[in-house]
């Protein structure tokens, strides 16, 4: 071993060192570039009136988001009431069952599902809720979100239920306590950090899906509540604004996509909070 | 008879084809600790499963012959109604993770949906607490998770658990294997503060403990009870030649 050796290692080190950190730096490029064009092109947009307008028609000046606003909400609410609790059963299911004819069905249908482009999805609700009706509607667009939702729940809920200890388990059917009881009562709540956070990780995973939207939710430039109505949302307003030809229109583009991005970013972040916060100790 | 908690005839069990418990007979009596010992596989912690009938929630567990608590056949009462009268302790300490010490006391009584009173809750907590030896340590962080609790007084709340549900017979598969010599000296002696109260069955790797603790011992080999009878008197005159050799460190 000489010294030269030794040096040629070392700058060998350094080399790959800088290699990794240079590549790293690149994949955090795009982070920050879109967060800096977002926050520059759509805070100054921001502001009460913003939020609290509805679209005007072409030609008037001012307008807002406020309709698109409620309609994400309620989209994010009409999917997570079909998706939550199918989500949940099945991953127990899952969990529960880990051979069996159902239990290969309903892994392969989240992969199936976790692969299929989200406008193939939108097709299908249009075939399945918006053809009969005969009309766009908040429920077929609710119904389209669920179906992506679904595969990351159960996925999720699947592998929070795996990781506690068969033991606890034991502990409640030998206190006499009925296997339903022991499910919903021991182990649930012991999952229940896990479980939230996929749930927040799929509401962040849909809110910005404008792809599903185009054929059900459709999209309205008035306030609508009812669900068997066109509805707007954050995504489909983005879209609408910015194909517009007028700059106060792209501006308003811009605005949406921020709180579009707030938006995700908070469910991401509350997502983690409680996966660490409120994990249970075994 | 009136002395008798548990009578286990011609029982047997199996997992699939695979034969473990062959035949057993044994007669536990009233406020008691009988020990079970034998070499690591011989079917202790089968023998104990079939009693709270634990053992059949494995897929292919089978079992034949007869058990009985206190002249009630076992094997035609529901499972979960059985449950409730027979405690078990595990080899590890496993508290439910998302209650605290009070909810894990009453855990029997909370996840079965039995209302009680709440004065009456805090009656069965304090009693169970004290009769477990940890009342003195924990009395003031009642509201606390219980996994913060050492791995001793988390066994010791184990043990709480089991006995707010008042139970006839209470299952013991090595409850000390995992827990440092202090802990398992003040769970020895906890043992043979219970035994006015309640009957044990305790299964154990350790001679010592057995000798120490248990009134009557069975030895198991292979699946066949051996020998069965007086701990004193199987330590010190050994009927058959297994149970010597068992005794006497040859094998297990
Ligand atoms: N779930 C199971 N499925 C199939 N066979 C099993 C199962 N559990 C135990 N056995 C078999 O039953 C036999 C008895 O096991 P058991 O756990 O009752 O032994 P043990 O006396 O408690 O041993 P140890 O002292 O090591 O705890 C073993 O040979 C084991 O291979
Ligand atoms: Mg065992």
């Amino acid at each position: 071993m000489t010294g030269n050796h030794v040096k040629r290692r070392l700058a060998e080190d350094i080399f790959f060192k800088g290699i990794v950190c240079l590549f790293a730096f690149i994949s955090l490029l795009p982070l920050f570039l879109i967060l800096y064009y977002i926050t520059r092109n759509g805070i100054a947009v921001i502001d009460w009136n913003f939020l609290s307008s509805l679209p005007r028609p072409i030609g008037e000046a001012g307008g807002g988001v406020f309709n698109a606003i409620v309609g994400t909400l309620m989209l994010i609410i009409l999917s997570g009431v079909i998706s939550i609790p199918c989500g949940i059963a099945a991953g127990i299911y899952l969990s529960e069952n880990k051979a069996g004819k159902l239990a290969s069905g309903i892994r392969l249908s989240v992969v199936v599902l976790q692969g299929t482009p989200s406008i193939v999805i939108g097709i299908i609700a249009y075939i399945w809720i918006v053809a009969p009706l005969k009309t766009f509607s908040a429920l077929s667009g609710g119904i389209a979100l669920s179906i992506m939702m679904l595969p990351v729940i159960v996925k999720t809920t699947e592998e929070t239920l795996k990781l506690i200890p068969y033991h606890l388990k034991e502990a409640s059917l030998a206190l006499g306590v009925p296997y339903y009881r022991t499910i919903l009562k021991v182990i649930l709540p012991s999952g229940i950090s896990g479980i939230l956070t996929g749930i927040l990780l799929s509401v962040a995973r849909i809110t910005g899906e404008t792809a599903p939207l185009l054929f059900t939710a459709f999209g309205n430039q008035f306030m609508n509540t009812n669900i068997f109505k066109p509805i707007d949302s954050l995504p489909y307003r983005i879209f609408y604004y910015a194909m517009s030809p007028y700059p106060e229109w792209h501006s308003f583009a811009w605005g949406a996509s921020f709180i579009l991005v707030v938006l995700t970013l908070a469910l991401n972040l509350i997502a983690r909070g409680i996966s660490v916060k409120w994990k249970t100790r075994f | 008879m009136e002395n008798t908690v548990l009578k286990v005839e011609n029982f047997s069990a199996s997992f699939g084809d695979n034969r473990i418990l062959k035949d057993i007979n044994l007669t536990v009596p009233r406020n008691v600790v009988a020990a079970l010992m034998g070499p690591s596989g011989c079917g202790k912690t089968t023998l104990i499963r079939c009693v709270n009938r634990m053992h059949e929630l494995i897929p292919g567990a089978t079992v034949s012959g007869r058990m009985t608590l206190i002249d009630e056949d076992i094997y035609a009462m529901q499972p979960i109604i059985l449950r409730r009268k027979v405690g078990m302790v595990f080899q590890k300490p496993n508290p439910f993770p998302t209650m605290s010490i009070y909810e894990n006391v009453i855990a029997g009584y909370k996840l079965n949906g039995i209302r009680i009173p709440k004065p009456e809750l805090d009656n069965i907590v304090e009693q169970s607490l004290k009769k477990s030896a940890l009342w003195d340590e924990v009395k003031d962080a009642l509201h606390r998770k219980g996994t913060f609790l050492s791995g001793g007084q988390q066994q010791r709340l184990c043990i709480a658990r089991a006995l707010a549900m008042n139970p006839e017979i209470m299952l013991l598969d090595e409850p000390t294997s995992a827990l440092d010599p202090k802990s398992t000296s003040q769970i020895e002696e906890l043992f043979v503060e219970l035994k006015k109260n309640v009957t044990m069955l305790l299964v154990t790797h350790n001679i010592a403990q057995a000798a120490r603790v248990s009134d009557v011992t069975a030895f198991i080999y292979l699946g066949e009870l051996i020998e069965f009878g007086p701990t004193e008197k199987m330590f010190t005159v050994p009927k058959d030649k297994r149970t010597e050799e068992y005794l006497t460190g040859k094998f297990g």
